[in-house]
């Protein structure tokens, strides 16, 4: 029998160290629209989307009151569009064309993201994958709910070195078609290396080609929550340490679980995995950077931040993997700059550089996320940073990311604002040397000798 | 049929025992346990209900329960038993 001691640590953890469920993403397979037809291909979109995800956000704010748990978002991942606009898109338009549709069905149905604006062009891109790619910045411009994304490279394939040229000039025209608000359109474009088929996580979610027709995928946080834990084992070894961060990360995945088991028997959805990500919000004391800091470092930043964040990463994967047997997207911690009030402060207090930010995500769950950068930041130095990022998750089989913003108009030391989940932040110094004849010569890097397995 | 969890916290003050056992007996809501103490001034209990015999939706007896304990100035919070099961139970 339950008793109240735990009760009220549940309760605790949910009023005061912001535990919650982070996302219900609903996957809706695209693939059964596809028409040679544009017009009829939206209207398939639309119709399929809307009839499969009309409860969604009902049925998330039922069982956030049945147990007690806030549901933050509520989103749908669908098939990349990149896949499904081949046959009817001859012109970017037509592809814009059907970003309106997702932007218009999202707000009908209540979702607050659709994710999925997406091209898989690891190796090579079709030529209907180029132009979808090339009308990303107008589709962001035009739209609000919509997430893209752009996976350009894999441990099996090695790196998509036009593509990743190609996503330079895209991030850039992105930032320049929504100059008045800050570069906000870059918040919502992501280039991957390693990308998962099932991830629930915004700006990368997008459905496979290996999934279900409908799946439930459900991302569960919980930073503060650790944060709070470990207060209690200040000073203490390594090894308390640890057994601390594992028993809460296998508590959180367990509401994980049970709401998308519960999502998934009401929806008559499948259940597809829980995700464990400690995934960071503005909000005070939601912070992976307080984490560390809490671990011991005065700074995020400072020398054993690296140690620290791989620790972390890998005792919350430990933890929740007792907790779920279906553990996927990209579980892990994320190390988003401008979504992190303690990433945030240590970037104003001159403890944190791109540089180690990008050491860092050789440990952690993903990549380099929302760093705003400043707006003249040339196209080839961007895709330069992609390149090192999807690198390093190409050597290491593992996710990695960039979300750049170079925000136009502003330079080091400004900040930007970008409101609400997506939070704020100080425009952080690029290192100023080129890397252009690297970046603009032709073709691919060819996949690592580890990737040879067979 | 599974359980539901009510705690009430809050400062302590004459009746809050009475009224909330008031709305479940109105409500056909048994109760099977009841654990209570004060500390420094301040209310916390927790109550096993079976709430099978009651006509309400869960979303709005929850709700109900939420406006009578800002009534009588404590939270009180309805939640079924589960949570509390999967996250303290391997």
């Amino acid at each position: 029998m339950i008793n109240r001691r735990e009760v009220n640590e549940t309760n605790e953890m949910i009023e005061k160290e912001n535990l919650d469920v982070r996302t219900i993403t609903l996957g809706i397979s695209l693939m059964d629209c596809i028409d040679g037809d544009i017009k009829n291909l939206n209207e398939n979109i639309y119709r399929k989307i809307y009839d499969s995800a009309k409860d969604l956000v009902s049925t998330g704010e039922k069982i956030s009151k049945y147990y007690g748990i806030p549901i933050v978002n509520k989103r749908i991942a669908v098939t990349p569009i990149g896949l499904i606009g081949a046959s009817a898109c001859k012109t970017e338009d037509d592809f814009i064309s059907i970003a309106l549709t997702l932007d218009k069905v999202a707000k009908d149905v209540g979702v607050n993201f659709v994710g999925g604006y997406s091209a898989i062009v690891s190796k090579g891109m079709t030529p209907k994958e180029e132009l979808m790619i090339r009308s990303i910045p107008k589709a962001l411009s035009e739209t609000e709910r919509v997430m893209s994304s752009v996976v350009a490279g894999s441990t099996r394939v090695g790196i998509n070195m036009d593509a990743v040229r190609l996503m330079g000039t895209v991030i850039r025209r992105t930032a320049e078609l929504t100059k008045e608000k800050d570069s906000i359109g870059c918040t919502k474009l992501v280039v991957l290396c390693n990308a998962p088929d099932d991830n629930p996580f915004m700006a990368g979610a997008f459905l496979g080609v290996t999934e279900y027709d409908r799946v439930i995928n459900v991302g569960v946080s919980g930073p503060g929550v650790v944060k709070t834990a470990l207060e209690a084992v200040r000073g203490q070894d390594f090894e308390t340490l640890c057994e601390t961060v594992k028993k809460t990360a296998f508590k959180v995945t367990r509401v994980g679980q049970l709401v998308a088991k519960e999502a998934s028997e009401r929806l008559g959805v499948p259940f597809g995995i829980v995700d464990l990500s400690l995934a960071p919000t503005p909000a005070i004391g939601d912070s992976v950077a307080d984490i560390l800091c809490e671990i011991g470092l005065e700074q995020t930043g400072a020398p054993g931040t690296t140690a620290a964040l791989a620790l972390l990463n890998d005792q919350v994967k430990k933890g929740g993997i007792m907790a779920s047997s279906y553990v996927g997207g990209l579980s892990g911690a994320f190390i988003p700059v401008s979504e992190d009030q303690g990433m945030i402060d240590a970037v104003n207090a001159g403890a944190l550089t791109i540089e180690k930010l990008e050491a860092m995500t050789c440990v952690c769950s993903v990549g380099l996320d929302m760093i705003a950068i400043p707006g003249d930041t040339p196209e080839t130095t961007i895709a330069g940073i992609i390149a090192d990022e999807l690198a390093i998750g190409m050597v290491n089989s593992k996710t990695t990311a960039a979300r750049l913003i170079p925000v136009i108009g502003k330079g080091v030391g400004d900040t930007v604002e970008f409101g609400g989940l997506l939070g704020h932040a100080p425009i952080m110094p690029v290192n100023a040397f080129s890397c252009a004849d690297f970046v603009n010569r032709k073709g691919r890097i060819p996949a690592p000798v580890h990737s040879f397995k067979n | 049929m599974s359980k539901t969890i009510i705690t009430v916290v809050g400062k302590d003050t004459v009746g809050i025992i009475a009224r909330v056992c008031t709305y479940l007996a109105d409500n056909r809501i048994n109760i099977e346990d009841i654990s209570q103490t004060i500390v420094q001034g301040y209310f916390n209990m927790m109550m096993v209900v079976d709430t099978s015999q009651c006509e309400k939706h869960f979303g709005d007896m929850a709700d109900e329960l939420s406006a009578l304990g800002n009534d009588i100035g404590v939270i009180i919070k309805c939640q079924k038993e589960e949570i509390f099961d999967q996250m303290h139970r391997v």
